[in-house]
C-alpha cells in the first residue's frame, strides 16, 4: 500500500519536473530541475527492487553527471537566455505534435502487450536473496563479465579521447576559420636576410 | 507490490516522449544534452521494471551498462560542446552551420 502511495507521489513529480525542464528557459535551473527527475527516478528504481541502482542513479547522475553538468554551464556564462524566435516556421507545433503521438503509441504499446491491469508480480526477494547487490553481482560476473570489462575500456577510451579533444589547440589551428573567403591572406614579404626572421617577430 | 508494471512503462514512455520534445525544440546544446539524459534515464527506469516483471536481473544489469555508457557520453559530449563554444562563442545549435548546405 505504501509503495503504490509512494509511486502515485512520485510520478506527478518526476513529470512535472521533466516539463518543466524542457521548458525553462535559464540552463542552470533546467539542471536543477534535471536533478529533481534523477532523485524521484532513483526513489523509483528502489521502489522496483533494484537497491544498487538506486545508489548508483544517486552517486553517478544526481552527483556526477549533474556537476559536470553545472560545471559547463557556469563555464559557458550562465545568463545567456535563449531567443525565443523560430528559425524553422512550426517546428514548436509539430514538435509537440509528433511527442503526443509517440504517448498514445507507447500506451496502446503497453497496454496491447503487458496490460494496465495488476497482476500480482513474482516474488523478487527470491531473485533478490542474499541483497541486491550480492545477486546483481553474481550475475554480472557471471554471465555478463565479457561486457563488463568492454565497459572499462569504453571508459579509458572516452577519458583518453576527451583529453585529447579537449587540449588547447594551437591558435594557428584557428586562422582559416576567422579568414573570410575570398580573401587572400597577404603573406609579410621576407626582408632581407628574413629567413633569420623569428616566427612570433610581427 | 500492488503497482502494476504498465504504470511504471508509461511513466517512462512519457519522460521519454518528453526528453524528445526537448530535444526537437531546444536550441541550447547543453539543454539539448539534458534532454538526452533524461531519455537515457527513462529507458533505464523500464529496463527495470521489465526487470522486476520477470523476475530476474538481466534488465538490472542492463541499466547497469547503460548508465556507465551514459557517463561516458557525457564526458564526450560536454567535450564537444566546450570546443564548439571556443570557436564559436556560442552554445546554440544554430550558430554551427558548418556543414550545412
Amino acid at each position: 500500500m505504501g509503495e503504490e502511495v509512494l509511486f502515485w507521489i512520485l510520478a506527478p513529480i518526476s513529470v512535472v519536473s521533466a516539463g518543466a525542464m524542457v521548458l525553462q528557459r535559464n540552463a542552470v535551473h533546467a539542471a536543477l530541475l534535471l536533478i529533481v527527475n534523477f532523485f524521484t527516478l532513483a526513489v523509483l528504481f528502489l521502489l522496483l527492487g533494484s537497491e544498487f541502482l538506486f545508489v548508483v542513479q544517486v552517486i553517478v547522475y544526481a552527483g556526477a553527471i549533474m556537476v559536470l553538468f553545472l560545471f559547463v554551464v557556469m563555464l559557458l556564462g550562465v545568463d545567456r537566455k535563449e531567443s525565443l524566435t523560430e528559425q524553422l516556421a512550426g517546428q514548436r507545433w509539430l514538435a509537440t505534435l509528433l511527442g503526443l503521438g509517440l504517448v498514445a503509441e507507447v500506451v496502446v504499446a503497453v497496454r496491447l502487450g503487458i496490460g494496465l491491469s495488476s497482476g500480482r508480480l513474482p516474488d523478487f526477494s527470491r531473485v533478490n536473496a542474499g541483497g541486491n547487490v550480492h545477486a546483481l553481482a553474481a550475475v554480472l560476473f557471471d554471465r555478463y563479465f565479457f561486457p563488463f570489462e568492454v565497459t572499462s575500456a569504453l571508459l579509458i577510451i572516452a577519458a583518453i579521447g576527451v583529453v585529447l579533444h579537449g587540449r588547447r589547440q594551437e591558435p594557428a589551428a584557428f586562422e582559416d576559420d576567422a579568414t573570410p573567403a575570398g580573401i587572400a591572406v597577404v603573406q609579410p614579404e621576407p626582408g632581407p636576410g628574413g629567413e633569420t626572421t623569428p616566427v612570433g617577430a610581427p | 507490490m500492488r503497482t502494476p508494471i504498465g504504470a511504471f512503462l508509461i511513466l517512462s514512455g512519457l519522460l521519454f516522449t518528453i526528453g524528445t520534445v526537448g530535444v526537437l525544440v531546444r536550441r541550447n546544446a547543453l539543454v539539448i544534452f539534458m534532454s538526452i539524459e533524461l531519455q537515457l534515464n527513462a529507458v533505464n527506469l523500464s529496463l527495470i521494471a521489465f526487470s522486476r516483471y520477470w523476475g530476474n536481473l538481466t534488465g538490472q544489469v542492463l541499466a547497469f551498462f547503460s548508465m556507465a555508457v551514459a557517463a561516458a557520453e557525457v564526458v564526450v559530449g560536454l567535450s564537444i560542446i566546450v570546443s564548439l563554444y571556443r570557436k564559436r562563442r556560442s552554445a546554440d545549435v544554430d550558430d554551427a552551420r558548418l556543414l550545412r548546405w
